[in-house]
């Protein structure tokens, strides 16, 4: 029972940082532009939201910090995407190993160093609970933030305008422009929306979740956040789903430590990555839905003709 | 947005021919530039860093015999990538691909140690290169099978091989009488490549013959054959290249399988080579930076050769920054993110001319 309360309620924490990062990635993806670099944008978040709580004992500091960090790093995705037209994949591999590269230079001198993390918001009468209480209602702020974010997204693109433009930016650009919409401008807004939430998740990730600072403690994080958006279909909801199956999922390798079972930890470790190839060939393996749902532009440059 | 940007973009008739070395010129120097910056930003004197970086590597024999141990398995790498880049296959998991390599190769002397058979190199060769094969293949099998994104699952996939790795050297491959230090037992001397040229600390070796070799074989493909124009046409223009009937299926296979192959072949020229065993850090990312190398040298097997031996004076450089200016050892990851970010920009004069917003107005509609 310890066990199954504390893999519930880690997972909540847990996919934080994915979920940060992928409903950043949707919003993107969802006007047709592919952005690969959500890895190294948490890392050169991660590290400079670590050093910035470290040294002012701010977490909002950091996390906003953090955020502009990433976000200007998404700026430079965004003028070789729809300035220079380069190849989207490649253009988010660049930009990608650019923050890894930039986040193991600056927090060089921060190795193993640890912070305090955000206390968890204690409800009266509810946390206390039995069961329900550790799992919903003892987590930090961001943890709400985050869930509101995600409800937040999937009304915006149901039931708003803002959200019918970035659709139509999305499924065709040449329709949108016609329509006195501006492609690049609405493109680049939302690229840079996409860096300020992975900005958000590795400051969480380096501040909140494990505030010890390793190079590499993002490790391919970002990743997944990508392979999520392909696994809720670019639906918030679903990969607000997602999320928390993958925080259980990563908390798996705790829970089994803690029932004694004797799986080498390396096997453990695998699993999240082997679960991620797993799920997103279950999920692409429907090519019809795949289609369906993806962005008809998804990966294409925008050129205005006229 | 567009009304923000200054100049307008008009598509060549042809592709610039100057801009082939046009681009990676551009590219080396705007790196340079920013990469100065940013390292005294950090508080190093640039003159020292640039004299770290860019001389003091060829100031030895031994020096430079250690930027062709570092380009030899960049180029060889990026070879192998730039054959799948070119049909728009993105394998990002030559890392991964690398260490299953070396794994497999490893498993013959560690099972052998006292082993002088002159067998023992091309069997550890092979082991790695149908290793490192298996390895993409299962990333190609996902694609072709379930049509899941070969980005994300070789990505994964190195994520998996390094815990494979570090879970074998901890444990069943470990040097029992090594101290408990996670590392195999050492090679035996048949199962180490040759060294060429001489001398007691020059550690160029036989990987750099087969690179030459490689990067021979893949101008050959990719020039000469008609299997490496069918995957250039998937790549360029894929509705095209089906209704030629040329398989994008197949095309996915050649190139996981290449890649993997090239990167298998790494992975045993480090442990054959300057390692002499299986230990948990095997490649200072050689893996990563062959996307890099691939880019720089323009997809071009000749372009590439240069490319990795600049990447190589790097890594080299980088030895000496941390010791003379005090740059850190991530310094190369951050040259490779300049080189690729300033590559595609300047990319655009391959395909695209620049014109003023007046000219283009005056010429009527391009």
């Amino acid at each position: 029972m310890d066990t199954f309360v504390f893999v519930f309620a880690g997972a909540f924490a847990t996919a934080t940082p994915l979920l940060l990062a992928a409903m950043g990635e949707l919003v993107v993806e969802r006007t047709g532009v592919l952005n690969l670099s959500v890895e190294g944008m948490m890392a050169i978040s991660a590290a400079i939201a670590f050093m910035v709580v470290y040294t002012t004992g701010s977490h909002s500091l950091g996390f906003l910090i953090g955020a502009v960090s990433a976000a200007a790093l998404s700026v430079i995705f965004a003028v070789l995407v729809l300035v220079f037209l380069a190849n989207q994949v490649a253009a988010g591999l660049a930009v990608g190993i650019l923050g890894l590269g930039l986040s193991a230079l600056l927090a060089r001198s921060f190795e193993s160093e640890t912070l305090i993390p955000l206390r968890d918001i204690n409800l009266p009468v509810l946390s206390d609970l039995p069961v329900v209480g550790p799992i919903l209602f003892t987590h930090d702020p961001v943890v709400y933030l985050t869930i509101a974010i995600g409800l937040v997204l999937a009304w915006m693109f149901t039931k708003t305008r803002l959200g019918l433009i970035l659709r139509v930016v999305g499924e065709n650009p040449e329709a949108a422009h016609n329509l006195g919409f501006s492609v690049l401008r609405t493109r680049f807004w939302a690229i840079v929306f996409g860096g300020c939430m992975a900005g958000l998740a590795g400051a969480y990730a380096s501040t909140v979740l494990t505030p010890v600072w390793s190079q590499g403690m993002i490790a391919g994080r970002g990743w997944i956040a990508v392979a999520l958006v392909v696994f809720g279909t670019w639906k918030p909801l679903r990969v607000m789903f997602g999320a928390y199956f993958f925080g259980a999922a990563l908390l798996a390798e705790l829970a089994v430590q803690s029932l004694g079972i004797d799986i080498p930890s390396q096997i453990m470790s695998s699993m999240p990555y082997a679960l991620t190839i797993l799920v997103l060939a279950a999920v692409s393996k429907d090519t019809v839905r795949i289609r369906l749902n993806a962005p008809v532009s998804l990966g294409e440059n925008y050129r205005p003709s006229a | 947005m567009g009304d923000l940007i200054p100049w307008r973009i008009v598509p060549r008739e042809h592709a610039s021919r100057q801009a082939v070395i046009l681009v990676p010129a551009m590219t080396i120097v705007l790196t340079i530039l920013c990469s100065i910056v940013l390292f005294t930003a950090l508080g190093a004197s640039p003159g020292l860093a640039l004299y770290a970086f860019f001389v003091d590597p060829f100031s030895s024999a031994y020096s430079i015999s250690e930027i062709l141990v570092k380009a030899s398995p960049l180029i060889l790498i990026a070879q192998g990538l730039a054959i799948g880049f070119r049909a728009k296959v993105w394998n990002i998991g030559a890392e991964g691909q690398l260490i299953i390599g070396a794994i497999s190769a490893s498993l013959i002397p560690i099972t052998w140690p006292q082993s002088t058979s002159v067998l023992m190199l091309p069997a550890m060769i092979l082991m790695g290169v149908v290793a490192g094969m298996a390895w993409a293949s299962i990333a190609a099998f996902f694609r072709t099978r379930y049509n899941a994104s070969e980005i994300i699952v070789t990505l994964m996939l190195n994520q998996i091989a390094f815990q494979i790795l570090y879970y074998l050297v901890t444990g069943p491959l470990r040097d029992p009488r090594g101290y408990n230090f996670p590392q195999s037992v050492p090679f035996p001397d048949a199962a180490l490549y040759p060294t060429l040229f001489g001398g007691a600390d020059i550690r160029a070796n036989l990987s750099l013959a087969i690179t030459i070799a490689a990067s021979f074989a893949a101008w050959l493909y990719v020039s000469r054959s008609f299997s490496g124009f069918r995957l250039l046409v998937g790549g360029i223009a894929p509705a095209a290249a089906r209704y030629a009937g040329f398989s994008q299926k197949r095309a996915i296979w050649i190139s996981l399988l290449v890649g993997g192959a090239a990167a298998g072949l790494v992975g045993v020229g480090e442990i054959a080579g300057p390692i002499g065993k299986l230990q948990p850090i095997l490649s200072p990312g050689y893996g990563f930076a062959g996307i890099i190398v691939a880019f720089l040298g323009g997809l071009n097997p000749i372009g590439i050769v240069f490319a990795g031996l600049f990447m190589a004076v790097i890594y080299v450089g980088s030895d000496s920054a941390l010791l003379l200016a005090d740059i850190p050892s991530s310094a190369p990851i951050v040259f490779q993110g300049f080189i690729l970010v300033f590559y595609l920009a300047a990319s655009l004069l391959i395909h695209y001319e620049i014109r003023g917003k007046a000219a283009v107005k005056s010429g009527g509609a391009a």
